[in-house]
């Protein structure tokens, strides 16, 4: 049972990673527009590869 | 109706019609410089649907020199640019995004929105914060459950306690806040709303537990504080979100009349101002398609005016220097200058919002089902928690006992079902609307419309088109109707837009000019052609007093364009929808008796009240609501707004003034009227849905309570029975309406 002095501190900060992330989404704006973010995925993004081809 | 705003929606991209090419604002005076260094300016775009418009607008805006980054929020419509001062000029920017096909307007987030927008944020915070809560005290909860037996240890127990009580009471003092701070408001006022018994169960039952804890007792109901919190923000969120998307774009719509103005300097510059920084005696430029920012007095120039806003019938008016011309009014098709003779704030638009304003402060006032079910709630849960904790005390329970059991019972009852139930089923029932082609803009909304009893109709671009359309197309030859077509394209006047609309695009007649007030004239194949008033057009023998128009081309027989506003095609079909439902429907026209009448019987309205002015039409609507009768109004023109807003609900249409979209809880986004009545249905069906919700609350609460009352409840059957109603509500409100399809 000693282990669980441990494991359960290890738990919750895996956990509070967790809740650090979302904080960090919301922070910043990601769900300030819920309606584009799904069509942006359809946008193709040049500007990784704008050199050779153009 | 106003001629600038009737066909500027559309998505580009898929094909729709392209945004009439108007003035685009010069955004300047919006310009705010920020911390960063940058310059930055918020752009309204309306008809950006899709991925094609994001990508070509930021691809558009991006490539202009200078500008850092741009960036579409489909959801609210706003463009954000920035670039470095002085290196890219807004005016571009906003013609940029005009020439892609979009309207623009220059925007100013207002202190409440940025409020609003901050708060949404907030309450999804507290959202993850309690629901991280939740889950991690779960993990201690279900362990010390499942070692009840005797299998957990009494020093692992208080072990678990404490890091359950080490989660919950920070996680509860930042989620919780939302609610405490409302309990602790409506409190001071002297009224206990649905926050107070929710604030009271939350802090009772971590006080408890806390003291349970300490004194290493088994009984702590930490988790169910926490999910209680979680459950609640749930429903919170959603509602903010639904409200938030809706009333946000109201007040875009309302802060964009005319929120730019060109005004005159001394030295004789044209500068583009906030029209809010127009002062008296101000002398301002207004071009066609301008709308007027104030009252004033036309200094120069002749024009064509669109007085919707005054008149409501959408025949524009010619005004020349002396006249006086009001705010709100648009300009068609020449050049004015006026000298502004009052302040925005004090002009007839800014008068018309104070009365949009006064309506839905009245509004205010309507009772949500959820709030009227927690008056008759709240007051029995308490003296219930009381009378139990009265109860085991005088049983000789002792002071401890006797706590625990009044928390289970406030636990047990915490109104999950009112604070979620409510929310779940307006968002569903919103989504299915939003389908079929109509957008509700306020949660509420719904619940007002289920109650309706009477109906009154607007009948100009209501029940009517609200636009003139040419009725002997058949008596026309298709090369007259071109020719006329090639004078009309150049004109913003609404006779012209409907032979333009109906001739499609193509070309326009050399050296075409617009004598406001009596045509358009032109050169075409050598011939000078003339399309306008009879007597100016030189028709000999038109003696007729109709609005129509004549095409005299030099050696020609003059012809005659005869226009008249039509019905709505499925306009009857609702109105005997409308009877068929139980509802009284009643005509309130601006127009003359004639039209309104022939209308009337065409559609099968039975009551018919003609040649109001905006200020009747509130006063008939507020006597009907006076006499108890449940109004919904539905308008479209500038002089409906007032009495959208007074009404206690009511609907716009698409094709509707700025305003009165603004006013209005629902907007239809199509040509058709049959959407009202599956508004209707459906709205009836989401109320009856909310009150089964209520009802499986209270069911739930009557066998509850009493275990609860006569101790039999621990910990782990409050939290399995407070989250199991909260999901049984959920579902009950994904359930399809079903039955509900009988148009």
């Amino acid at each position: 049972m000693t282990a669980l002095v441990y494991l359960i501190p290890v738990a919750l900060f895996l956990a509070l990673l967790g809740l650090g992330a979302f904080i960090w989404t919301v922070k910043s704006g990601q769900y300030d527009d819920m309606d584009g973010a799904k069509w942006r995925i359809f946008i193709d993004d040049e500007q990784d590869d704008n050199i050779p081809g153009e | 109706m106003s001629v600038a705003d009737t066909d500027e929606r559309g998505c580009p991209t898929m094909g729709g019609p392209v945004a009439a090419k108007g003035a685009a604002a010069d955004p300047s005076a919006f310009v705010r410089m920020e911390d960063d260094g940058f310059a930055h300016l918020d752009l309204l775009v309306r008809g950006a649907r899709c991925a094609g418009c994001i990508s070509k607008i930021e691809k558009g805006v991006n490539a202009i020199a200078g500008v850092k980054a741009s960036q579409l929020n489909l959801s609210t419509g706003k463009l954000s640019v920035s670039w470095t001062p002085g290196e890219a000029d807004p005016g571009l920017v906003a013609r940029t995004v005009v020439d892609l096909g979009y309207q623009v307007s220059p925007y100013d987030p207002g202190e409440a929105e940025v409020e609003r927008d901050k708060h949404g944020r907030f309450l999804l915070l507290c959202m993850a914060v309690s629901g991280f809560a939740a889950m991690n005290i779960m993990l201690f909860s279900v362990s010390v459950w499942a070692g009840y037996s005797g299998e957990m240890q009494n020093p692992t127990r208080i072990f678990f306690h404490w890091f359950s009580a080490l989660i919950a009471m920070p996680a509860a003092a930042f989620a919780g806040q939302p609610f405490f701070r409302s309990a602790f408001a409506s409190l001071r006022k002297g009224k206990a709303n649905m926050d107070v018994p929710i604030s009271l169960a939350v802090l009772l039952a971590l006080g408890v537990s806390l003291y349970e804890t300490i004194i290493g007792g088994t009984e702590t109901y930490f988790d169910a504080a926490v999910m209680l919190l979680f459950f609640l923000l749930i429903g919170r969120w959603l509602d903010h979100r639904l409200r938030g998307q809706t009333r946000l774009a109201a007040q875009e719509l309302l802060s964009l009349q005319s929120a730019t103005a060109n005004r005159l300097e001394s030295d004789g510059t044209v500068r583009a101002v906030q029209s809010r920084d127009i002062v008296p005696g101000d002398t301002i430029i207004l071009w066609p398609g301008d709308r007027n920012p104030v009252d004033g007095q036309i200094l120069d120039g002749k024009s064509d005016v669109d007085m919707a806003l005054v008149s409501g019938e959408s025949a524009p008016e010619l005004v020349q220097a002396g006249a006086q011309i009001r705010a709100g009014m648009v300009n068609l098709t020449d050049k004015l200058v006026v000298k502004a003779s009052a302040r925005t704030e004090d002009s007839l638009l800014a008068e018309l919002t104070r009365l949009v304003e006064a309506g839905e402060t009245a509004r205010g006032r309507f009772v949500k089902l959820a709030d009227r079910a927690a008056q008759a709630y709240v007051p029995i849960v308490h003296t219930l928690a009381i009378l139990s904790f009265a109860g085991w005390l005088m049983a000789g329970a002792g002071v401890h006992h006797a706590i625990l059991t009044a928390a289970a019972v406030l636990i047990i009852t915490c109104p999950c079902a009112l604070g979620l139930a409510a929310p779940a089923v307006q968002i569903v029932a919103v989504g299915r609307l939003f389908k079929r082609g109509v957008l509700v803009k306020v949660g509420d909304a719904l619940e007002r419309l289920a109650e309706v009893d009477t109906v009154l109709l607007d009948k100009t671009g209501t029940l009517t088109l609200g636009k003139p359309y040419l009725v002997n197309a058949g008596n026309i030859s298709s090369n007259d109707l071109e020719l006329a077509a090639k004078l009309a394209r150049t004109s913003r006047h609404p006779l012209s837009r409907a032979i333009a609309d109906l001739a499609g695009p193509g070309a326009v007649a050399k050296d075409a000019k617009e004598i406001p007030g009596h045509g358009v004239e032109g050169i075409v194949d050598g011939v000078r052609i003339r399309l306008g008033r009879t007597d100016w057009a030189g028709a000999a023998g038109g003696t007729e007093q109709t609005s129509g128009l004549w095409l005299v081309a030099q050696g020609q027989d003059p012809v005659h364009f005869l226009f008249e506003d039509t019905l709505r095609e499925d306009a009857a079909t609702m109105v005997a929808g409308l009877a068929a439902r139980g509802l009284s429907v009643e005509m309130l026209s601006g127009d003359r008796e004639i039209p309104a009448r022939a209308a009337a019987a065409e559609t099968g309205i039975e009551t018919v009240l003609f040649g109001l002015t905006p200020q009747e039409k509130i006063t008939r609507v507020e006597t009907l609501v006076r006499d108890g009768k449940k109004v919904l109004m539905i308008g479209d023109g500038l002089n409906d707004a007032p009495s959208l807003a007074a009404a206690n609900v009511s609907l716009s249409l698409a094709s509707a003034a700025d305003a009165s979209q603004a006013a209005a809880d629902m907007v239809l986004q199509g040509e058709v009227l049959s959407p009202v009545l599956a508004a209707i249905d459906i709205s009836r069906a989401a109320r009856g849905r909310i009150l089964q919700n209520f009802s499986f609350a209270a069911a739930y609460n009557v066998i509850a309570v009493p275990l609860a009352i006569f101790g039999f409840v621990t910990p782990m059957i409050a939290a399995i029975a407070m989250s199991s109603s909260s999901i049984v509500v959920t579902l009950n409100a994904l359930r399809p309406f079903l039955h509900k399809n009988r148009s």
